[in-house]
């Protein structure tokens, strides 16, 4: 079967879960073949990669790599898609890995599928648009599929692989270092998983009333395990940090379980949080359109009713 | 400094959106057309450095005739003049058509600065500013929310999940803006009379050397192969809270596996 390569997303040397999905995913299609590219891969990334089904696992050690704006790690990639003739290119569909897939497209003459939700034979790719409410099939029909895949979009099942290493060295070109990135600035990341990575996402909106009350949120989220997210009133607000805002113009995020709370699920919400398997919603007016949407409904103050559920879920761990 | 900013004419949020049943490509007549919301900030974002460094702004926009409207709203709000590339060969093109096109006439008009929305509403790609930064060979300085002009150089707050990049390059360069970067101003009256005056020159694919077998509905890289609207959700159970709202809510969470 031929390779299918899986650019993997890490965070200080540790491969996001992301990447453990797309291995499964590719594992159904072809030999899922990983790509590491920047500095820093250890033992302990490689034995996940190749736990996950990684056969091949390609090196790219570079700090040259990572020292500008995505266009290295197209360049690269475009390299390995040369050389390897690939059956498919599978990246994660976050902000930066849509940009390295759009170059990547551009670079190898080849077609490109955004924010798939499935991917199934012959590549033909899931998509879910329109705020949820459309669900298209679509395919790659000139060049090497390219597939940006959102995460949470396949439960992420071990399968050994090979996780036989090779070195790929890469020159990149001029044009590649045209964007150089001066300073990494990291805020406020806690111990919560990444919003869009998230299994499970508790979000807030103008109902939780002020920046304080988020503790309340916060506080069912970390009994959870879960990332917290916010409707844009809220982080128009300044009640939440702009990074966390969940819809169209905020953050997609596909979880096992949502919830929301004291937000009215206004279109623009949904768009970015409507394929969530499971939608809990709190709200105090039993009219609002979340409702629309939810598995489960609380009419009601969620100042009462999160912090109850909150202690009700520390009691039954 | 010459600057192009990017408008797109999408289906408003608001009405029900579409694809048609004939060729599957996003169905116009649908809903109402308005301007991609982040493309406002990227228009205002071009006024901003225009008025700190001098120069031109041009709208660039790629759609049919109606799409006019879009431009007549940037026009508005401060731009200078306007570029329409509207032919019915470019209906039904892909991202990778629709970057080719634009580009090609991007190097026909020239450029310092190219800015666009980050995404825009109906498709959501999030790919144009990065394969127009590939195919121009300009530097690439996307998702940003700060961006400053000094010379030849630019500088941007690019927005990441850890929290931001700082990013240097020189120009020319593509930049492509998040909504936080500024608050768009609204057109004034006198904008909007100004606007009918400003000049809009509408071309076709001959005009920017763009070769038809590389854009529309059978050029295209992708291909939708079938459609349907999603089927609606079960109506879930919708409980009123009497004092016991969140134990309820937890047994429900239980009953799903998720405690
Ligand atoms: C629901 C849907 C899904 C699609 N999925 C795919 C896909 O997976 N792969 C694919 O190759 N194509 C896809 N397309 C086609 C694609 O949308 C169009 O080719 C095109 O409009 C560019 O994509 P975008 O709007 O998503 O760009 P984005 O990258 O999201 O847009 C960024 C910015 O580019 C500018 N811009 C975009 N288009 C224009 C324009 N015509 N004129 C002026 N400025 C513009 C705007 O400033 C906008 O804010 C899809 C279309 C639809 C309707
Ligand atoms: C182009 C565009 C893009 C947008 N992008 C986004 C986006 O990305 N993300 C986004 O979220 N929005 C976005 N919006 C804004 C969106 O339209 C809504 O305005 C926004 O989602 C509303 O946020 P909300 O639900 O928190 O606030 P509201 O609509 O004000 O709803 C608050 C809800 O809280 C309930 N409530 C109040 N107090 C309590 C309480 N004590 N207990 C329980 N419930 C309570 C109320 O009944 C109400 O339903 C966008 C808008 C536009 C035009």
């Amino acid at each position: 079967m031929s390779e299918i390569l899986v650019l993997v997303e890490q965070v200080e040397g540790e491969v996001k879960k992301v990447t453990l999905e797309l291995l499964t995913l590719a594992r159904s299609l072809g030999t899922p073949a990983a790509v590491w590219l920047g500095p820093g891969i250890t033992a302990d990334a490689k034995a996940k990669l190749a736990e996950y089904g990684a056969e091949k696992i390609y090196v790219g050690g570079s700090e040259e790599l990572v020292q500008y704006v995505v266009a290295p790690k197209a360049e690269a990639l475009a390299q390995l898609v040369a050389d390897k003739a690939p059956a498919a290119v599978l990246v994660a569909a976050t902000a930066e890995g849509k940009e390295i897939a759009g170059r990547l497209a551009v670079k190898t003459d080849s077609g490109v599928i955004t924010d798939a939700v499935g991917l199934g034979e012959g590549f033909v790719a899931d998509q879910s648009i329109f705020g949820g409410g459309v669900n298209v099939r679509a395919k790659v029909r000139r060049g090497t599929p390219i597939v940006a895949v959102r995460p949470n979009s396949t439960a992420p099942a071990p399968s050994a692989g090979a996780g036989a290493e090779e070195e790929i060295s890469v020159t990149l070109s001029e044009a590649a270092k045209a964007a150089r990135v001066v300073e990494r600035v990291k805020q406020e990341k806690g111990a919560r998983p990444e919003l869009t990575e998230a299994a499970i996402v508790v979000s807030g909106g103008r109902g939780v009333g002020s920046a304080e009350n988020f503790s309340v949120i916060e506080g069912l989220a970390d009994a959870l395990g879960a990332a917290v997210g916010a409707s844009r009133a809220a982080t128009d607000a300044g009640w939440y940090p702009h990074q966390f805002q969940v819809g169209q113009t905020g953050k997609t995020v596909s979880p096992q379980l949502y919830i929301a709370a004291g937000i009215s699920g206004a279109i623009q919400h949904r768009a970015g949080m409507q394929t969530a398997k499971t939608i809990v919603a709190i709200n105090k007016d039993p009219e609002a359109p979340i409702f629309e949407l939810a598995d489960y409904g609380v009419v009601g103050d969620l100042h009462q009713v999160v912090p109850q559920l909150t202690e009700e879920i520390k009691k039954r761990k | 400094m010459n600057i192009v900013v990017c408008v797109k004419q999408v289906p408003d949020t608001a009405t029900e959106r579409k694809l048609r049943s004939d060729d599957k490509t996003l169905d116009r007549d649908a809903a109402d057309g308005v301007v991609n919301e982040l493309d406002e900030y990227a228009v205002e974002e071009a006024l901003k450095l225009k008025e700190a460094h001098g120069g031109e702004v041009t709208v660039l926009t790629m759609g049919p005739g109606k799409a006019t409207e879009t431009i007549r709203k940037a026009l508005a709000m401060g731009a200078d003049k306007a570029v329409h590339l509207s032919d019915d060969a470019l209906h039904g093109s892909d991202a990778l058509s629709t970057s080719y096109a634009m580009a090609q006439v991007l190097k026909k008009i020239g450029f310092d600065l190219v800015i666009l929305g980050s995404e825009s509403t109906d498709a959501r790609t999030g790919v144009l500013a990065a394969m127009l930064a590939e195919r121009l060979g300009a530097s690439q300085l996307t998702l940003a929310n700060k961006v400053e002009v000094e010379g030849t150089s630019i500088r941007v707050q690019r927005i990441t999940d850890y929290g931001f990049d700082k990013v240097e390059a020189a120009l020319p360069a593509v930049v492509s803006v998040v909504e936080k970067i500024n608050e768009p101003r609204y057109p004034s009256f006198k904008g909007i009379m100004a606007a009918k005056k400003k000049p809009v020159e509408t071309i076709a694919i001959g005009d920017a050397s763009i070769d038809a077998g590389q854009v529309g509905l059978d050029a295209a890289w992708s291909e939708v192969v079938d459609f349907a609207a999603a089927p609606p959700r079960a109506a879930g159970t919708i409980v009123k809270d009497e004092g016991d709202g969140g134990a309820n809510a937890a047994d429900f969470l239980a009953s799903k596996k998720f405690i």
